[in-house]
């Protein structure tokens, strides 16, 4: 009977203990996660239901903020927004995968130096980087003075769809590189000699072995272009002409300037993180479709 | 006998001032099954990657079929290369990695699985053409890695140390499968390996190889019985390899002198007081309560090492040198401590002499000699 007990007893110590080394362990993680994603999203999804105010937002359920979501003016936004996404991330591929190719074939010593280029940006604030772009692709800015000294067209970039893109790019393609030379990095050279070995000539090895074995990196880079480059409205806001809006900067206007339209920016908002999550689940479907033939 | 299907003549590497390969000459027939055996490091597995064309050679020439192949591709030379990590393409099942070569060459889709059914049912992998390799053990691994290269029917293999990751019993398995594939396809094996038992038990001929230079090509029995170097005594096998001066030669034979004995060899070309080094297989030294004749050799038993079918009888001679006997246990074990005489049939040894650094054999000039007993010198 005693022993019974107490085993039961034991039980329950042992079940405790396990609870607390729980807590212990992932508890600040959980905390923090709770704090500063939990938490914010709630906030959004609370106000996307609630009624537009003076201030932004009024106490009282009401479901325009959807309602306006679905008018036909933001479809094409949300469109746009991604169309602009895509070439980004279709950009930073082009340009990021052979930056990658060529570090991976790169002495070693030459390697860190690369990775620290790479890196170097982010040392500057971003705002002021992009700022210094606007310099350079002015209508009378240093790319049209040399366009000019060359004896050559000057061209109309800045205030341009154009120059958002170039912004982008510019502002994403470390993030592209760096899952891709660490992919790149990864592939054991004698599967390209075996690969050699069997006859595989010029492109081949590359397009047969490199090309399937790095897909993850390509998978990695899309995301880490994509999903930032439909929230990075400042971009949009200093390189673009200010009329034809993308989706970041139509929910920054909710909350930080003239419209005042809390529940509708959250409610854009919402929409922009379930679509974007939508898109990931089905590409990371199709991604592992592909690793398995 | 037709021309050699690869030829080495003269063939260095080196990395930087490395020079790893050295002055390596060999000639390698159709269907020959041939081991390149040396400790790690000794540039094995940079002999092959330049047979297969994923190295230049520094200095010389590789012929392939009589082709010197200095400017052909690895996919442009007719052998194919098992790596020593198999290298097998991990994101392709089995079927896809033994397709890859045929592929390559365009050959028709039916005729390719055909093909590779039948490769995958030479190295008994029948029904895994869906698995991935990270799915498989090491030695069906290995043998993904030989269907793939099979499938192609090259004119060469090249095999580095293919069976390096596999347990013992696996390994013996795997030893018997492949030898036995070679001669069943009459492909020709450049196998590499650095154990010298596989190497003894499978090769047609063996090179032993040591800090990038060859030190003897021979068949099994002629690199295990009359090792050309003290390396390769030391290397293949067990030696006891003794140190001795030329003392006098007389018309019965020479005597050879150590610290602490002496005994008489057989008639060679030696100089007066050349420094040799004799070598005797554990099997064949000899000990005896009574001296034999020609030989003034003794130490005493210090232990006994039981190993299962064989016992190992070490004896302390008076310089401290250890040398040993293998016997099998049922001959009888001497006491401990007891003196024993050493002795052994002059056949039964290998003398190796130094001169300007070389270092060679003689025992083949004088094995007209066979049934020769050292107690008729005296
Ligand atoms: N790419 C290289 N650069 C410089 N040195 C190298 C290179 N590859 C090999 N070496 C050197 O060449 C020597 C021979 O190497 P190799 O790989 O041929 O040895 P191995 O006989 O195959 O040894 P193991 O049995 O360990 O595989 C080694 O000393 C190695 O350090
Ligand atoms: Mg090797």
């Amino acid at each position: 009977m005693r022993g019974k007990f107490s085993n039961a007893g034991e039980r329950i110590l042992a079940a405790i203990r396990k609870f607390l080394a729980l807590i212990v362990m992932v508890g600040p993680t959980g905390f923090w996660l709770v704090l500063f994603v939990f938490v914010p999203l709630v906030f959004v999804v609370v106000i996307s239901f609630m009624q537009r105010g003076d201030y932004g937002v009024e106490a009282g359920f009401s479901l325009q903020g959807y309602l306006s979501v679905f008018s036909a003016l933001y479809g094409k936004t949300i469109g746009k927004s991604l169309l602009l996404a895509l070439e980004t991330t279709a950009l930073c591929l082009l340009f990021g995968y052979p930056f990658a190719y060529c570090m991976t074939k790169a002495p070693k010593k030459m390697v860190s130096f690369l990775v620290l280029l790479i890196m170097m940006p982010f040392w500057v604030n971003s705002v002021i980087r992009i700022y210094a772009w606007r310099t350079l692709i002015n209508d009378n800015g240093y790319l049209n003075m040399l366009l000019e000294a060359l004896g050559l067209n000057t061209i109309h970039l800045m205030r341009t769809n154009g120059a958002i893109l170039l912004g982008m790019v510019y502002e994403l393609l470390p993030f592209a590189v760096l899952p891709l030379y660490n992919s790149l990095e990864k592939i054991d050279p004698s599967l390209l000699e075996a690969a050699s070995d069997l006859g595989a000539k010029r492109h081949r090895p590359f397009l047969r072995v490199v090309l399937p074995l790095t897909m993850p990196g390509v998978f990695a880079s899309t995301i880490q272009t994509f999903i930032p480059c439909l929230g990075l409205y400042y971009i949009c806001n200093m390189m673009g002409g200010g009329t034809d809006l993308y989706i970041g900067q139509v929910i920054e206007r909710q909350f930080l300037s003239e419209a005042h339209n809390w529940p509708f920016g959250s409610a854009l908002s919402i929409i922009l993180i379930v679509l974007t999550i939508v898109m990931m689940k089905q590409y990371t479907r199709i991604g592992s479709l592909e690793d398995m033939a | 006998m037709d021309q050699p299907i690869i030829r080495l003549t003269g063939v260095c590497k080196s990395y930087g001032d490395n020079e790893v390969v050295k002055d390596l000459n060999l000639e390698i027939m159709p269907g020959e099954f041939l081991t390149i055996l040396g400790p790690s490091g000794c540039g094995k597995t940079t002999t092959l990657r330049m047979i297969a064309g994923f190295e230049e050679v520094t200095k010389g020439q590789v012929f392939l079929a009589g082709v010197d192949v200095a400017d052909k591709k690895p996919y442009e030379r007719d052998v194919n290369t098992v790596f020593q990590n198999y290298a097998l393409f991990p994101h392709m099942n089995v079927f896809k990695n033994v397709a890859f070569g045929l592929v390559e060459q365009r050959i028709p889709k039916a005729e390719i699985k055909e093909r590779v059914q039948a490769a995958l049912k030479l190295v008994r992998l029948e029904g895994m053409d869906n698995r991935m390799p990270s799915q498989m053990s090491g030695g069906q691994k290995q043998r993904v890695a030989i269907a793939r290269a099979l499938v192609l029917k090259p004119k060469v293999l090249l095999l580095d140390e293919p069976l390096g990751a596999l347990d013992l019993k696996l390994r013996k398995q795997m030893q018997h499968e492949l030898k036995h594939l070679q001669q069943e396809l009459g492909i020709t094996f450049v196998y590499v390996t650095h154990d010298q038992e596989e190497a003894l038990t499978m090769s047609d001929r063996i090179a032993v190889m040591n800090a990038g230079v060859m030190e003897q090509l021979g068949a099994p029995e002629q690199i295990y019985n009359h090792p050309a170097t003290r390396f390769v005594a030391d290397f293949i096998g067990e030696s006891n390899i003794m140190e001795a001066y030329v003392d006098s030669i007389t018309e019965s034979g020479i005597k050879c002198v150590m610290e602490f004995g002496d005994f008489t060899i057989r008639r060679g070309d030696y100089a007066d007081e050349e420094m040799l080094y004799i070598c005797v297989r554990p099997e064949n030294l000899r000990f005896t309560a009574e001296p034999v004749a020609g030989f003034n050799l003794f130490g005493k038993i210090k232990e006994h090492i039981f190993m299962g079918s064989i016992c190992k009888t070490i004896v302390k001679l008076p310089n401290d040198q250890e040398v040993f006997r293998t016997a099998p246990p049922s001959d009888g074990l001497l006491p401990m401590d007891s003196v024993v005489h050493l002795s052994w049939r002059p056949t039964e040894c290998s003398i190796l002499r130094t001169k300007e650094e070389q270092i060679y054999n003689v025992i083949e000039s004088s094995v007209e000699m066979e049934g020769f007993d050292a107690r008729q010198i005296l």
